[in-house]
């Protein structure tokens, strides 16, 4: 296969009456599906005093109310489902508020479409059919490894879905099989470049380049991946709730990520008060989704941060782009590509008998995220057999393990030592500097 | 035949327990005895002092997480194979062992061994059995002077 550089060049190069022609069409087309078949929409259109008429083009889009994690929250699992279930062929989730999953739907036709914004994505990091993709993104509900996987197809590259971990496995099978595009977190990427280094094993790899998302990285970061694993690293974004990673990504200019703006509409907006924001100005991420069948979301709010540019970039593509999360407009953090909300954190405090009073500190060691909760003991809690204490540490590790999915330590503090400010608590210190 | 342990909690970090000692020193608290048990974020220290209600007051007025628990002071011979007989008297009764510590008193010829246990009564009738001593928290003050 000749190397070509777009995976779609009508879509992704497209003039912006073009685009603004199929997002005009795509966007009526999904209102009046969705408020005839979903009572939850019509309920909040109705509410908002709109209907599908009023909805002419994207100059109407303001028009509609936003869609919150709550909505989704409430609407779960079913009452945001726009298909008929017999018509739907997969889920998948994302950890949301106080232990409530996220599920979407997908038709196969809304798996396609996912599975085509990776495979630009792909291709906007110099993949081709020859290509052997690792994908070391975590398979299952979570649909980093699902979505790249997918993408690969598309392309016809050689995939290696290893998903994640086993690192041994990983770096055996990126020698044997000479992989040359790695798919993974970048805090995985700077740990498998650490460990193939160690093992002398750098001169054996082939790798050309890296996709990594799920997390916040910074510049250093990249440098630091790509010079020790001799390759370029691109950037990619999405979430579960659009579809899943591929929302937007990279290309070689790396000048921001390019959106699939045929298929998910973004605008940004100011988080307080819902208005929507020029290209150029920083504010929160909307998204609405106009080709989906199954779960199509109107203008529902990311709360990242981001500012977008529709100034020509110089790789051809005509899409919007956004850049790299600049931060949250609500609290919650990504930790090892998990969503972490502290409201599940303290769910399992008082849970677990503990106080609500607590703090979160998340640090990076060596490219790698570390979460920890500090509890203050109290009396009820204490004893002095440090076997019972330590048991009761364990049982708070285990369940909030099982409640973020991942590894928290968790360390006792003396009584009245975190900080109690007036107002807000300042429940979260996050170390890591990843939007400076 | 019991004295009164004062378990604190302490954050494992430098000076946490200077900070303990001396709040005991300003309020003229004269320790007996002193055990720390650590895990990896923090520790636990055991004490067993002249007044063990002004302690407990002081330490809950400072803000310290304590308790207060029944131990046993075990009096030992100060010669070989005397603590083999103590733990002989409670293995052979069946009496479990959580933690031990020693201390000494201005009495000559004897140690003193701070043993925690699940069973007290079980574990003084075990020992009284075997001819060992015991000291209740009354009996304490006298060891010092």
């Amino acid at each position: 296969m000749k190397m070509e550089r777009y995976y779609d060049r009508e879509h992704e190069c497209a003039s912006r009456e073009q685009m603004i022609a199929w997002q005009s069409e795509r966007l009526v087309k999904t209102v009046e599906r969705v408020y005839n078949n979903v009572p939850y929409y019509r309920k909040k259109m109705d509410e908002a005093g709109v209907r599908p008429e009023h909805i002419h083009g994207i100059e109407d889009l303001h028009l509609l109310p936003f869609l919150t994690k709550d909505d989704l929250r409430d609407a779960y699992p079913y009452g945001l489902l726009a298909e008929p279930l017999e018509n739907c062929v997969r889920i998948q989730s994302t950890s949301g508020t106080t232990g409530r999953r996220v599920v979407a739907f997908y038709t196969q036709h809304d798996v396609d479409l996912w599975e085509e914004c990776c495979a630009r994505a792909l291709v906007a990091a110099g993949g081709t059919n020859e290509d052997v993709v690792q994908v070391c993104y975590g398979y299952g509900l979570f649909t980093g490894g699902p979505g790249l996987n997918g993408g690969s197809h598309k392309l016809g590259s050689l995939t290696l879905p290893m998903s994640s971990g086993n690192t041994d496995r990983q770096i055996q099978f990126m020698v044997d099989l000479g992989a040359t595009i790695l798919c993974c977190t970048p805090s995985y990427a700077a740990y498998l470049a650490e460990s193939i280094i160690e093992r002398g094993q750098r001169d054996q790899i082939k790798l050309k380049a890296g996709i990594f998302g799920a997390e916040a990285w910074t510049e250093e970061m990249r440098h630091d991946i790509e010079e020790k694993l001799g390759i370029k690293a691109y950037d990619i974004y999405g979430l579960t709730e659009i579809s899943g990673p591929g929302v937007s990504f990279e290309c070689s200019d790396q000048k921001g990520m390019h959106i699939n703006e045929d298929h998910f509409i973004a605008e940004v907006i100011n988080p307080v008060t819902g208005e929507v924001l020029p290209d150029g100005e920083k504010g929160e991420l909307v998204f609405t989704s106009i080709t989906k069948e199954a779960f199509p979301l109107l203008r529902y709010r990311t709360r990242d941060i981001t500012i977008l540019s529709r100034e020509q970039c110089p790789c051809g593509r005509t899409t919007v782009r956004m850049t790299k999360p600049l931060g949250r407009s609500d609290d919650m953090l990504i930790v090892k590509g998990v969503n972490v909300f502290p409201s599940q954190i303290e769910t399992v405090l008082l849970n677990t008998g503990y106080p609500a009073n607590y703090q979160i500190i998340v640090t990076r060691e060596n490219n790698s995220d570390r979460i920890e909760v500090q509890v203050e003991m109290t009396p009820e809690m204490f004893s002095d057999s440090l076997s019972e204490v330590s048991a009761r540490e364990k049982e708070l590790v285990n369940a909030l393990k099982a409640m973020l999915g991942i590894y928290c330590a968790v360390k006792l503090v003396a009584p009245k030592t975190i900080e109690r400010s007036e107002g807000k608590a300042k429940r979260v210190i996050d170390k890591r500097n990843l939007y400076a | 035949m019991t004295v009164r342990q004062i378990s604190v909690f302490l954050e494992n970090r430098p000076a946490a327990l200077l900070e303990f000692t001396k709040l005991l020193e300003e309020n003229s608290i004269d320790l007996r005895a002193l055990s720390l048990a650590e895990a990896e974020d923090f520790g636990i220290v055991r004490i067993i002092v002249d007044d063990s209600y002004k302690t407990m007051q002081v330490l809950k007025d400072a803000g310290y997480v304590c308790n207060m628990t029944k131990v046993l002071a075990v009096e030992v011979e100060d010669k070989p194979g005397a603590l083999v007989k103590v733990l002989k008297a409670l293995g052979d009764n069946g009496v479990n062992l959580e933690y031990t510590y020693a201390f000494l008193s201005s009495k000559k010829g004897s140690a003193f061994m701070i043993m925690r246990v699940a069973d007290n009564d079980a574990a003084v009738k075990a020992l009284s059995a075997a001819g060992i001593k015991t000291v209740c928290q009354d009996d304490l003050g006298a060891l010092f002077q």
